[in-house]
């Protein structure tokens, strides 16, 4: 990788240093340093999605052509939100700055930058709040913690909301539940409005907003992609399932985030739901127009999330199925559970989802009509419907790794333990302070998640990397446990920097290494393709 | 001079504040709650059989008020803290649980409350008249009953707890470095009226009984002429208390008001079993699955995919 940090992790470790050594943050002051921020969006991709102000520029620019009028632009974005959203108006409002968020950030764990306590992020919004909308602000000016916004606290901005990954964890800490993640959204919106957007936010909007998936999967290389896995499938079971495409009136609807049907090591979970859904016989379809589950519309927007979103219900209701199954991912949760249902439902037009092999009616879900495919997989376990055999896990020894969303935004975290235990022998959890509600970061979510970024990332997961380590070197953890794409994407860049040789994995892998399938062959193999008797153990 | 210091101010301050808080909740009552957002810091409700975190995740408004409870009165989510530190020896990070912030926070205002119904006992209307649970309080309350003028316990711990989250915010850099002035203002205030009160109590000792009259004669709105042997010790803790109140609405000290509404807190994790509604969700842009056949038509009927249109 071009852009890999030049810093040795131990060179790392030594650089953070907690002791601020400016003396306030009053003064905008912005490095963009190569590694520790991400590239723009192109005009192209702007463009296509109607967005302000398409045109190529670079951070690293002096001149950010920004328009003329770009201060009234922020000013009333930032009106127009306090107006909308109570969290925001409330959240500029009540912060006493006790501190007890400022080391929760795995940016300031892993940096040191003590901009980067949340603390201080929410702070350089919250200064340019007072100072155009509250009199104290007004009159009082610096002393009152109130600044101009100027070109510089604009850049500054730039820089610290997107050096946010929305994982909510300070929120857990904060006395009043002030929410980074909501601060950070605003202004990311406000910035918005002026044309500064990152690349890896909008690209993937746009080819979602198109194709209908982040990567611009067109239709049939779809087709081609879930062809070349139900070949695979067969090649390592020796059973050749089916996985229908568009096919209307299927009972479920499912929905994974792109990357697992084109990057790994997402495919063996790809793999994994196609063993289980032939093994139950399911009547289930694919859908190429709602071919993501994932939604960088929520690390936008809220109206991009919206657009984005939309097709989900609309693909079911243009398919008429009952109900809809989605795949592990973090924040397209976040947006199922706490936004879908508001911003395109009611979806009245569907069941409340009932597993058609236990029976069991999902109560939980029975406005948003979508269950987690953990749910749907602990339902089956728990009632002896599906067929295990542990051992075929035996050459892991895993640990879980929480992802922000699901974890801190809707709250699902039995479950996967519970299929983990039942599909493998050894599971080993990470410190308490690391996981469940107090997880941390891979570091490279939110949109963050690009080459260029890198050293920011490393820095950004070495909470969650260096919990993985202690329980390698307690356990032998090999191998990382997780139900979400960014995740699955970025951990293992992660592992190979902190702790090289451990990989990383999806629930449903080892749910399909450990399934026992009817008719299947003497499974040789695991996902992987790694022959059974090669491991070392 | 009196009237001014006795009747004119409190009045002023206490105007200020009410208005002023009203106002505050006012305006962030107007802004609605588009979303459900509440922050899970436990497991949510699913399936019957897995156990469900009540009251850090509620699925419900009698979770949800249990949930505030605990937050308000035992300040949960402080609780929970911690502090990292880097061992460069093992490259391990070190997460331990750090309780002094909770501890200091809940015993300041904890204290302060009590201080404040101890203060209640001077607008009762008659002596007869002091309710059985603020009699109960005080006697808990001044355990130092030996020393003349009884020293009350609330007295010593808002003392020490001031005084701790002010030399946390002066020791600690990190605290240093984002504390603001309007940080420092109300401890010092506090520190202040607190201080002015022991001064009182100890040095320039007033007639309690025209303290009363005069407290009563002010909310009953019939005020009187302050007795003129009310000395400058009284006026000087009236009027250090009053602008703290009057200082209130204008600063981080609505947060007091202000967590009752906190959205990430005060809302069930229940989007999923009942829609929650948005007033201002507006349309917007899609792309629909027509235009997306009419784009893609082609090389969706050359593999096999069904068409909406052919």
């Amino acid at each position: 990788m071009s852009d890999e940090t030049e810093l040795k992790p131990e060179e790392m470790l030594q650089d953070i240093d907690y002791t601020p050594r400016q003396k306030g943050w009053l003064e905008p002051t912005v490095k963009f340093r190569k590694g520790t921020y991400c590239y723009s969006a192109q005009a192209k991709h702007q463009s296509y999605l109607d967005l302000p102000n398409p045109r190529n520029w670079q951070p690293f620019d002096e001149d950010w052509k920004l328009p003329s009028n770009w201060k009234e632009t922020v000013l009333s974005v930032m009106e127009d939100r306090l107006n909308k959203y109570r969290s925001f108006r409330l959240f500029m409002d009540i912060c006493v700055r006790c501190g007890a968020c400022a080391d929760k950030c795995h940016f300031y764990i892993g940096s040191g930058d003590p901009k980067n306590m949340p603390v201080v992020r929410a702070e350089l919004l919250r200064s340019v709040y007072r100072k155009y909308f509250t009199t104290p602000g007004k009159i009082f000016g610096k002393f009152g913690g109130a600044r101009e916004l100027t070109e510089d606290v604009l850049k500054e901005w730039f820089y610290y909301f997107y050096q946010c990954t929305e994982c909510r964890r300070c929120s857990v800490y904060c006395p009043y539940g002030i929410d980074t993640c909501e601060v950070t959204m605003m202004a990311r919106e406000m910035m918005s409005a002026v044309g500064l957007e990152i690349g890896w936010i909008v690209e993937p909007a746009a080819n979602c907003f198109r194709t209908g998936n982040h990567l611009g999967v067109p239709p049939h290389a779809f087709k081609d992609t879930i062809d070349f896995a139900v070949d695979e499938v067969e090649e390592l079971t020796g059973i050749r399932v089916e996985a229908p495409v568009n096919k209307k009136g299927a009972e479920i609807l499912f929905i994974t985030p792109s990357a697992d049907y084109f990057a790994s090591p997402h495919w063996f979970t790809l793999l994994g739901y196609l063993m289980l859904f032939h093994e139950l016989g399911l009547d289930y379809t694919w859908s190429t127009y709602a071919s993501e589950g994932g939604n960088f519309g929520l690390f936008h927007s809220n109206d991009m999330l919206k657009r984005l979103n939309a097709k989900m219900y609309a693909e079911a209701e243009r398919l008429g199925c009952k109900w809809i199954l989605g795949g592990e991912c973090g924040h397209m949760w976040r947006v199922v559970n706490q936004y879908m249902d508001t911003v395109n439902g009611p979806a009245d037009f569907l069941e409340v989802p009932v597993s058609p092999i236990t029976g069991t009616r999902f109560e939980n879900a029975r406005s948003t009509k979508m269950v987690h495919i953990t749910e749907f997989t602990a339902d089956l376990i728990n009632n002896n419907k599906l067929t295990l055999n542990p051992k075929r896990n035996d050459h892991w020894r895993v640990t879980f790794h929480d992802s922000c969303n699901p974890a801190r935004a809707m709250g699902i975290l039995e479950e996967p333990r519970y299929i983990l235990n039942a599909v493998c022998n050894n599971f080993f959890e990470m410190p308490e302070t690391t996981i469940r509600e107090n997880t941390f970061c891979c570091g490279s979510g939110a949109g963050l998640g690009t080459d260029e970024n890198m050293e920011m990332r490393m820095r950004g997961g070495l909470p969650r990397a260096n919990a993985v380590k202690y329980v390698r070197e307690k356990h032998g953890v090999n191998v990382l446990t997780c139900m979400c794409a960014i995740d699955r994407a970025v951990l293992p860049t992660l592992m190979d920097y902190w702790n090289p040789g451990v990989q990383v994995s999806g629930i449903h892998e080892l749910v399909g290494n450990a399934l026992e399938m009817k008719g299947q062959n003497d499974r040789p193999t695991d996902l992987r393709g790694t022959p059974y008797g090669d491991q070392e153990e | 001079m009196s009237i001014f210091f006795g009747v004119v101010i409190p009045y002023i301050a206490g105007f200020v504040f009410l208005g002023g808080i009203l106002y505050r909740i006012w305006k962030w009552g107007k802004s609605p709650v588009p979303y459900r957002i509440p922050t899970t810091c436990g497991q949510e409700k699913t399936l019957p059989w897995i156990k469900s975190s009540y009251l850090d995740c509620p699925h419900n408004k009698l979770g949800v008020l249990g949930r505030m409870a605990l937050e308000i009165l035992a300040f949960r989510s402080l609780f929970r803290n911690t502090s990292v530190e880097i061992k460069q020896k093992t490259q391990r990070l070190v997460y331990s649980h750090n309780i002094a912030l909770w501890l200091a926070a809940l015993a300041f205002h904890w204290a302060l409350l009590i201080i404040l119904i101890r203060h209640l006992r001077y607008i009762m209307i008659s002596d007869e008249g002091v309710p059985f649970l603020l009699e109960g309080l005080a006697s808990l309350d001044g355990v130092f009953e030996w020393a003349v003028p009884t020293v009350y316990l609330s007295s010593i711990v808002v003392v020490l707890a001031l005084g701790y989250l002010l030399f946390r915010r002066v020791s600690d850099p990190q605290m240093r470095f984002i504390s603001l002035p309007s940080d420092y203002i109300p401890l010092l205030l506090l520190l202040s009226v607190i201080g002015s009160g022991f001064l009182m109590v100890f040095f320039w000792r007033v007639d309690l009984t025209q303290v009363k009259e005069l407290a009563i004669s002010i909310v009953t709105f019939q005020p009187i002429t302050p007795a003129e042997s009310l000395g400058w010790g009284f006026y000087l803790h009236l009027l250090l208390f009053c602008i703290l109140l009057a200082y209130f609405p204008f600063s981080k000290l609505v947060h007091m008001a202000g967590v009752f509404l906190s959205p990430t807190r005060n809302l069930a994790n229940n989007s999923r079993m009942e829609r929650h509604i948005n007033p201002w969700n507006h349309p917007v842009k899609v792309h629909t699955y027509e235009e997306y056949e009419d784009e893609f038509r082609d090389l969706m009927r050359a593999a096999e995919l069904p068409l909406d249109k052919e």
